[in-house]
């Protein structure tokens, strides 16, 4: 078994100048999985990508792509990339695009043309790029970057902009290409774009990374409260409050914060006073709360 | 091996896109255009001076390559890799196995495709209709096809020029804005710079010891001074062209100017290229 990370980052720096880019960032991927790195515009997602590429020079730290630095030829093989907001050439086809990427890239184009079939864009494969619509040009992206069964894929941003049922199908191949072996990093903006199709996530704020593991482990480390919202039957919140108690809402309904273990009591309670209860909801905490609380964390700590 | 065929690819791909781009289309009707006309507007007088049509046009057309082929050399690879920057193309052909140098090499040969195509074909028709109308002559063809190849030469240079820009500024709207200042520097200004220089100098220092320096250093000088000067006496030139011809150089000077101008170029754009952060 290879559990030999193919991506491996250590204590990462980069900077521009006066500028931090990324200060002290760790990460590794393993083979067949899929990270998801998350962050704000200017958390250092793409910063980090150009210098698992080679393309920056770290400040400190140390790179490792399946045992290669980043940029020698051995990484450069091993490793593909799609860059967030590609525009390829509008007067190329497709199938022009992928042939080009293929022999720059040593395969043969015949192969890389049946990942357009791959992708679903194989009726496409004829027409010029410019009249692509964008979650087309994504998957030609996506398709250029599957060229050559890579180890690592980079993805920056890779769904922004796509509508819900093409980022669905998107993720959908990126499983297929992680079950297959390879090792996914991907960056996005939200972790409700991620959600469950990435096995681990790591969230970047100000060029630190400020959390790091399973969504579900992050979540419960945050311990954010599950808030159970109660509406009375009749517009007398002030009765509901005074027999729960509870957070008025507005006339008919109170709102309660309570942690996972407590909430089957709660629920119990609420229950048992149905003469007055017309509906209760429960919302367990959102992804956009996890990931919001823990970029909260980091920008305290950088105020600190 | 790898790196030949990689070479080949990206010469391949930006001769297509100049193909698509219509720039191969524009570039040869320009050049067909200007060498027809300069051949039966400019031929007239050919009879009279017992220099043949071929000789003769090839003398006015080296002044105007001077202006024209530098011109579409640059046109063609002025957003080349400002282009692929904004488009974010560069960063994806720079994470494959492509070495920098292969990409650039691979970029300066597919331009080079094209002006060849554009010369041949723009110089060829009006060569052969010259043939066709005033008949053959061997020493006006031998004149017609050193202006050929010459003219890809100084093309060769420019486009270096181009791409050097082009990936110094990094951007498409800046490249554009500053060799059109490099053409009208190196094409324009400079010669009206050291007329200007000749006439206040009125034949001293500078007429007998820097002017011809000046001449040779500049590509554009250096092509049409290499051109003339192999036609002898045979055509009638005039200006910078007819005091160039009593420089103390022999002519071949000249085209290693050019071959110094491309490797300045060529390094220029390497060095730059090389540190590139896409």
């Amino acid at each position: 078994m290879s559990h030999d990370p193919v991506l491996d980052i250590a204590g990462l720096s980069v900077a521009f100048g006066s500028l931090k880019a990324l200060s002290d960032v760790s990460l590794s991927v393993a083979a067949g999985e899929r990270l998801a790195l998350l962050g704000h515009n200017g958390a250092g997602k793409s910063t980090l990508f150009k210098a698992v590429l080679g393309f920056l020079k770290p400040e400190a730290g140390r790179i490792s792509v399946a045992g290669a630095a980043p940029g020698t030829a051995a990484a450069r093989r091993t490793v593909s990339y799609l860059p967030e907001a590609i525009a390829f050439p509008r007067a190329l086809t497709g199938a022009e695009v992928i042939t080009y990427f293929a022999k720059l890239k040593g395969e043969p184009p015949a192969k890389a043309k049946a990942l357009l079939q791959t992708v679903g864009i194989a009726d496409a494969a004829h027409r010029r790029v410019g009249t692509y619509s964008k979650g087309m040009r994504q998957r030609l992206g996506l398709a250029q970057a599957l060229i050559g069964r890579p180890s690592l894929l980079l993805l920056d941003e890779p769904t922004s902009g796509l509508d819900p049922i093409s980022r669905g199908e998107f993720y959908g191949l990126i499983d297929t290409i992680a079950a297959e072996g390879a090792a996914v990093l991907l960056s996005s903006h939200s972790l409700t774009e991620v959600e469950a199709r990435t096995d681990r996530i790591a969230i970047l704020v100000k060029g630190r990374r400020v959390a790091e593991g399973r969504l579900a482990d992050l979540a419960s480390a945050a311990a954010l409260p599950t808030v159970v919202r109660v509406k009375a039957k009749a517009i007398d919140g002030a009765t509901l409050q005074a027999r729960l108690g509870g957070r008025r809402l507005n006339g008919r309904s109170v709102e309660f914060d309570c942690t996972p273990g407590d909430k089957l009591a709660l629920l119990a309670r609420i229950a048992s006073h149905s003469d007055i209860v017309a509906d209760v909801e429960v919302s367990p905490p959102h992804l956009d709360d996890v990931y919001r609380y823990y970029s909260g964390l980091g920008a305290a700590g950088e105020a600190a | 091996m790898n790196g030949l065929s990689r070479i080949a690819a990206i010469a391949a791909i930006e001769f297509r896109l100049s193909a698509r781009n219509r720039w191969v289309l524009l570039a040869t009707l320009i050049l067909v255009l200007f060498a027809l006309a300069l051949a039966f507007l400019g031929s007239g007088p050919a009879g009279e001076r017992g220099v043949d049509a071929l000789t003769l046009t090839a003398a006015s057309l080296a002044t105007l390559s001077v202006y024209l082929v530098p011109l579409i050399a640059l046109l063609l690879s002025y957003d080349t890799i400002a282009g692929e920057i904004e488009r974010g193309t560069l960063a994806l052909v720079l994470a494959t196995p492509a070495a920098r140098g292969e990409v650039l090499f691979g970029k300066f040969l597919g331009h080079l495709a094209v002006l060849t195509l554009a010369i041949a074909i723009g110089y060829g028709v009006a060569g052969g209709a010259l043939v066709a109308v005033h008949g053959y002559d061997p020493a006006g063809a031998l004149a017609w096809a050193r202006l050929m190849a010459t003219a890809l030469f100084l093309g060769a240079v420019f486009i270096a020029i181009g791409i050097t820009v082009s990936a110094m500024t990094g951007r498409v709207g800046t490249a554009a804005a500053l060799l059109v200042g490099v053409w009208l520097v190196l094409v324009v200004l400079y010669d009206l710079a050291l007329l200007a220089g000749l006439v206040l100098d009125d034949g001293g220092i500078f007429t007998t010891h820097v002017f011809p320096i000046l001449v040779l250093a500049n590509p554009g000088d250096a092509f049409r001074l290499f051109n003339l000067a192999a036609l002898e006496a045979a055509a009638p030139v005039a200006g910078i062209d007819g005091l160039a011809r009593t420089l103390p150089f022999p002519a071949a000077t000249a085209l290693a100017s050019l071959v110094i101008w491309l490797l300045l170029a060529g390094c220029a754009g390497m060095l730059r290229f090389r540190s590139l952060h896409p």
